[in-house]
């Protein structure tokens, strides 16, 4: 697999460390009420959809950014490549 | 039908016109006690013991393509029970009683093999950990014996043992491990099952769940809506699929494993070797052909196909120990798709939906746990308590804190 690192352009998948669904961005609120069970989700529990997927690569024999990767899981192709840091941003994680 | 030698000849002299179909093409009837979500090794097996231990009757086994054509027909075929945590050696040894019994229990013949396998040691610590688990199997009744350097020589003269990064050290053997023939396992469980009133009812692929307050009543199928008192779904590597339509998400990433064979070659390899500072393990078939294969690739797939960094890999690690192993050519080499769990052990265990069952969870030990699973799963489903052996696979381990991790890496399934 290639995979088009937005700065970096394509590189070989195998520079990269693989770590699951994208969703791990948004770390459950340790303060909130609910905390031990929104962990144990965010920990344990995954979609695992058969098609398209957001996931996380880390490109450790790279630049060591991280991705968010949306690829499809029958097929292997890499529809979209984003920074893992503007992802999160645009969802209020970081400033 | 019953199978023999006698039968054999008598065939043979009389044109093979006696043969006829080892199993009854079922067609699905509107309801049934249980119904068996996948036709592959467990579910089978799980149908053949719910059958015969367990007394019950009207039972199904539903598959949306041919059965045995999922991961029993995808393996390296291994069978073997050299596991260190109380939670899985005694279910594995459990299972290896059962492949022991195998052939003589269902009247046909899977090519059991115990030639043994041989885990590689190449460091002091690794020499430390391969003597804890060792014992560790050995207090659950399996055999273990450490062998030297010049021991495993004797037996596998080709074995690089002087490699300057990876000298082999010595060796953990299980005697009673080995190989089995992987579709006569799904066949032999078919044709048993088959014989004790189950139905087999291929080409039926799930397409839902009847679930009202809280109680699954049946499954909506591409041939109809089939009712059931207990649904129990077996289809490791589409696990999330199958229970997402009951509304469920699971503690499992789907992954793919790659498995190699070579040309057919003449007698070399005597019993089963795996690499001990890399991920990579073969045998070799009655073929001739050199079976082997190492790491999962590691991200979430369904394609049944893997890339090219493993071969690579997987190729690196088996010419580090078994340097004769770059003369002989790739034949065939495909992919099959794991339920990766969140500890690397399996899942048998009721649902929090009244009448559904889960099994699943396998990672890339799903083989050697066939008949074992098959056992289990059918006490769970016959009496609603975990067999012994499997009391420590709860669905709900964790949340709760049980986690049954050989490795120790955490809940990061592709490191299992």
């Amino acid at each position: 697999m290639i995979i088009n690192h937005p700065i970096l352009g394509p590189r070989d998948a195998a520079e990269f460390v693989y770590k699951g669904d994208a969703s791990l961005i948004n770390r459950p609120d340790p303060q909130s009420d609910n905390a031990a069970e929104r962990f144990y989700e965010y920990g344990y529990l995954r979609d695992n959809p058969a098609g398209l997927h957001r996931e996380l690569w880390f490109h450790e024999q790279g630049d060591r950014s991280w991705l968010v990767v949306t690829r499809d899981t029958t097929t292997h192709e890499i529809t979209k490549v984003e920074l893992a840091r503007d992802v999160a941003r645009a969802e209020g994680r970081s400033r | 039908m019953r199978y023999s030698g006698f039968r054999v000849i008598k065939e043979a002299l009389t044109g093979h016109r006696g043969w006829g179909p080892a199993w009854r093409d079922a067609a699905p009837k509107p309801h049934y006690d249980y119904v068996i979500i996948g036709g592959g090794g467990h579910g089978l097996a799980t149908a053949y013991y719910l059958a015969k231990e367990f007394r019950q009757s009207s039972i199904a086994v539903i598959e949306k393509g041919w059965i045995g054509g999922g991961n029993v027909g995808r393996n390296t075929t291994i069978i073997r029970s050299n596991y260190l945590l109380d939670g899985n050696e005694p279910f594995y040894e459990f299972s290896l009683q059962l492949w022991e019994g195998l052939e003589q229990e269902l009247n046909y013949n899977a090519m059991v093999s115990q030639r043994g396998i041989l885990n590689l040691i190449h460091s002091d610590g690794q020499r430390d950990a391969f003597i804890r688990r060792g014992n560790a199997m050995i207090l659950n009744g399996a055999d273990a014996e450490l062998l030297t350097t010049e021991q495993i020589v004797a037996r596998y003269p080709f074995l690089n043992v002087n490699n300057a990064r990876f000298p082999i050290k010595g060796g953990l053997a299980q005697h009673r491990g080995g190989t089995v023939r992987h579709d006569a396992v799904a066949w032999g469980y078919a044709r048993g099952a088959d014989q004790h009133g189950v139905d087999i009812i291929q080409n039926c692929e799930v397409t839902g769940f009847q679930i009202k307050d809280g109680v699954c009543t049946g499954v909506e199928t591409t041939r109809g809506f089939i009712g059931a008192k207990k649904v129990a779904s077996c289809v490791a590597g589409s696990s999330s699929r199958v229970m997402g339509m009951a509304g469920m998400r699971l503690p499992i990433e789907s992954h793919v494993l790659q498995a190699f064979v070579s040309e057919g070659l003449k007698p070399l390899l005597p019993g089963v070797i795996t690499f001990g500072a890399g991920h990579f393990y073969c045998s070799q078939s009655d073929k001739g052909g050199l079976v082997f294969g190492g790491d999962i690739d590691g991200y979430n797939s369904y394609a049944q196909r893997g890339n090219l960094p493993v071969v690579e890999d997987v190729c690196e690690g088996g010419m580090a120990i078994f340097p004769n192993l770059g003369r002989a050519r790739l034949l065939r080499m495909w992919g099959g798709v794991m339920d990766m769990s969140m500890d690397g052990s399996p899942i048998i265990d009721r649902t929090h939906i009244d009448g559904l069952y889960f099994n699943g969870g396998w990672c890339y030990g799903g083989f050697k746990a066939t008949p074992a699973s098959g056992f289990a799963y059918a006490h769970l489903l016959a009496t609603d308590t975990p067999h012994k052996t499997a009391t420590a696979y709860r669905l709900d381990r964790f949340a709760k804190g049980g986690m049954i991790d050989e490795k120790g890496v955490g809940n990061q399934p592709n490191l299992h």
